[in-house]
């Protein structure tokens, strides 16, 4: 009979805990009272004893998982069970770094993310989601209720004690206010009036941060993305189509879709019909910027502590055109044109289970070193999920950098309620037509990237575009990058 | 609920050697051997790396290590990187939360307004923080750091505790990015005050606060081992 270890409460006023460590390996014996796991609340580590002697035979939550109190968290089964595996998530804390330029920005449309897939038939959110408190576990088998069946309001969707006990009483509908955080299409949801349009994406960061933190705010927050008022398929009944997702004979497996896979989904589609997309692409020579990133690059990892990649030179270029072109720091609120005076710089971080933009608030004030500094923190903290709402919020502009991954340039969406987004693509050596000044020609290696700016064409037009490109070229091209000369050596 | 507390200063002493001297208590009280002690003392320079801290929080490289004297030490308590030193007073508090004071909040929180009331003796204001500002700050309009806490927890006995700036040397506090958060300002009281405190009367007024605010009775005699090692009591 296998033994649940519990998530314990550490305090009268305490909901959750955050899995530190776990001491014990997957499959490895332990002894009942022995050290299993560490976990944190506030500034206080506690080590848990293992409830029982056996393997430890599931590990349902990775290390900088916050966890509700009461929940199961792993499972202590007998010698000879076999491991399950644990949810893919569980890298325990560990995230492979995909490529020496990190962050590892994506792009908002570019880049597919496939949602972390488990083992066996359930998926990830069905074994999380099912995963519930041993008091939910034993109302459903009374009761003879599918747990997977009941709609869930607690961290990572998963089914609280409240959820199932208002699931049976009202026969198995949820009242609206509950269904919200799960009902099947984002436009379905019901519309929170408080929520204006232009407020949609920070909503819906804020929503995503939730997930990694508490469980209340992700239920106050349904997300509304405000859909125009004539769609255009249900303008024109005559013209209205849609495809089936499958047909009756195909062979298919259907999940749902995660809490942030939707949310992304609904900003996605909600930016397209929102702004007038256009794109402009150009070749940049980076070279002089790969010189002196590879003049000072170890001493400043050595003093600063951190790496030093490519996207510090890209923010600071990006901040110094935005303070020249202050209508590709703005918002459009209906006939207004809202300039922001703050050059907050979103960067599009690729996580495991989807994508997040953290905000650099103020990039324009910060020099390379706090730029490096603070891009590859919130990165960091991205992927363990240490980021606080507030910091997914604000964004004025917003870099995004499938380059890591390969892609030439893409095409990305712009990140509501902003009016443009630049993504960079690979940066590579290329074969280079050069002319020196007495006009002669000769081929060069030189190292180029290609930058793709996206923007709303209600605000901006090609000739300005142009001019933002053409100064944020002049800048990655031409700078001398002073500041990293104490780094050199 | 009738507890004691033994107040034991260590005076100057190693963080290695301070670390098992609170297991040493704490296993003797898991046994039900030992009363909860409080150990008050002052460590040589070290940078110790708490279970959410992160190598690239230490700033200073190799050298300047060497240079200064300082040593870097992983540990198992909460928090992230922060810096002990002379100047400094560190109390270790080892006590058994079971059965009645298990919640650690509460804890965390008895130890800011310990440390609170300290400072209140020397005229200084500050208040506790919570979440990523755990600690104690100034009441100044740009609070600056003047106590960390972290804690470990073993079947609710705890060890490591807090670390007062009473005369620390604030240049060490560069070589790392203190508790994870960038741009935290320490402060010792030696700043804050006229006529800086010494740590030892210091360390008496945190005894007596401590015991006020955990409710013990205060403890007679104090045991200094500093000063006379060779009794320790049983």
């Amino acid at each position: 009979m296998p033994t649940e270890i519990i998530m314990p409460q550490m305090g009268e006023s305490i909901a959750e805990g955050t899995i530190t460590k776990w001491l014990v390996g997957l499959g490895q014996p332990v002894e009942r009272d022995q050290p299993l796991l560490e976990i944190s609340t506030d500034k206080v580590d506690a080590e848990i004893p293992s409830p029982a002697s056996g393997v430890l035979s599931q590990v349902l939550f990775a290390e900088g998982d916050t966890v509700e109190v009461d929940t199961v968290i792993g499972m202590i089964g007998a010698e000879a069970a076999e491991p399950a595996a644990a949810p893919a998530a569980s890298t325990m804390g560990e995230v492979p770094s995909a490529s020496d330029a990190s962050p590892q920005a994506v792009g908002g449309a570019t880049v597919t993310l496939a949602e972390p897939s488990a083992p066996g038939d359930q998926t990830l959110e069905e074994r999380v989601r099912t995963s519930s408190s041993p008091v939910v576990r034993k109302i459903a088998k009374e009761r003879g209720v599918d747990i997977s069946s009941v709609p869930g309001t607690g961290i990572h969707g998963r089914v609280t004690k409240r959820d199932i006990v208002q699931y049976l009483e009202q026969g198995a509908v949820p009242s609206a206010s509950e269904a919200a955080p799960v009902s099947a299409t984002p436009a379905s949801a019901p519309a929170a009036p408080q929520e204006a349009a232009a407020s949609t994406a920070s909503s819906r960061e804020k929503d995503s941060a939730s997930l990694v933190t508490t469980e209340t705010t992700i239920e106050s927050h349904p997300v509304t993305p405000k859909a125009p008022e004539r769609a255009p398929s249900r303008g024109n009944d005559e013209l209205s189509f849609s495809v089936p997702a499958y047909g009756a004979s195909e062979n298919v497996k259907i999940e749902s879709m995660s809490r942030v896979r939707r949310l992304t989904a609904a900003h996605m589609l909600y930016s397209r019909q929102t702004s007038a997309h256009v794109a402009t692409v150009f070749e940049i020579d980076m070279s002089s910027i790969v010189t002196a990133r590879s003049r000072a690059k170890a001493k400043f990892q050595e003093r600063v502590g951190t790496k030093l990649t490519y996207m510090p030179f890209i923010f600071k270029a990006v901040a110094d055109g935005l303070q020249s072109y202050p209508k590709f720091n703005a918002s459009l609120d209906g006939t207004d044109i809202v300039y922001k005076r703050d050059i907050n710089l979103g960067m599009a971080v690729a996580v495991d289970w989807g994508l997040l933009v953290p905000v650099i608030p103020n990039a324009d004030q910060l020099n390379l070193v706090g730029l490096a500094r603070t891009a590859n923190d919130l990165a960091d903290r991205a992927r363990t999920k240490k980021l606080s709402p507030d910091e997914l919020q604000r964004g004025t502009f917003t870099v995004t950098n499938p380059g890591v991954f390969g892609s030439l340039y893409g095409i990305p969406i712009i990140n509501q309620p902003q009016v443009a987004i630049l993504c960079v693509g690979a940066i590579e050596k290329r074969p280079v037509v050069m002319t020196d000044a007495d006009g002669n020609d000769s081929l060069a290696i030189r190292t180029m990237c290609h930058f793709c700016l996206s923007y709303d064409h209600r605000l901006i037009d090609g000739a300005d575009a142009e001019k933002f490109m053409n100064r944020l070229k002049r800048t990655l091209v031409d700078s001398t990058w002073d500041e990293l000369d104490p780094f050199l050596g | 609920m009738r507890r004691e507390l033994e107040v034991i200063r260590l005076g100057r002493v190693g963080y290695a050697d301070a670390f098992a001297m609170q297991v040493e208590r704490r296993d003797a009280i898991l046994r039900g051997d030992a009363t909860d002690a409080l150990f008050l003392l002052e460590h040589s320079p070290v940078f110790t790396l708490g279970r959410n801290a992160a190598e690239k929080d230490i700033l200073a490289g190799a050298d300047w290590l060497r240079q200064n004297g300082v040593e870097v030490h992983e540990s198992d308590r909460g928090g992230q990187v922060t810096y002990h030193g002379p100047g400094q007073l560190v109390g270790y508090p080892v006590l058994n939360l079971s059965p009645d004071r298990r919640d650690v909040r509460r804890y965390v929180r008895d130890l800011q307004a310990m440390i609170v009331q300290v400072l209140k003796v020397w005229g200084i204001g500050a208040r506790g923080g919570e979440g990523d500002r755990i600690g104690v700050w100034t009441s100044e309009e740009q609070p600056r750091k003047i106590a960390s806490i972290g804690i470990h927890l073993k079947r609710w006995v705890t060890t490591h505790g807090f670390a007062l700036n009473v005369a620390t040397d604030l240049a060490h506090f560069q070589g790392i990015v203190a508790c994870g958060l960038h741009n935290v300002q320490m402060v010792t009281m030696e700043e804050l005050v006229d006529q800086g405190p010494s740590l030892d009367r210091v360390s008496d007024a945190v005894a007596e606060a401590f015991c006020s605010v955990f409710d013990y009775p205060l403890p007679a005699p104090t045991l200094d081992i500093s000063a006379n090692p060779s009794e320790p009591k049983s």
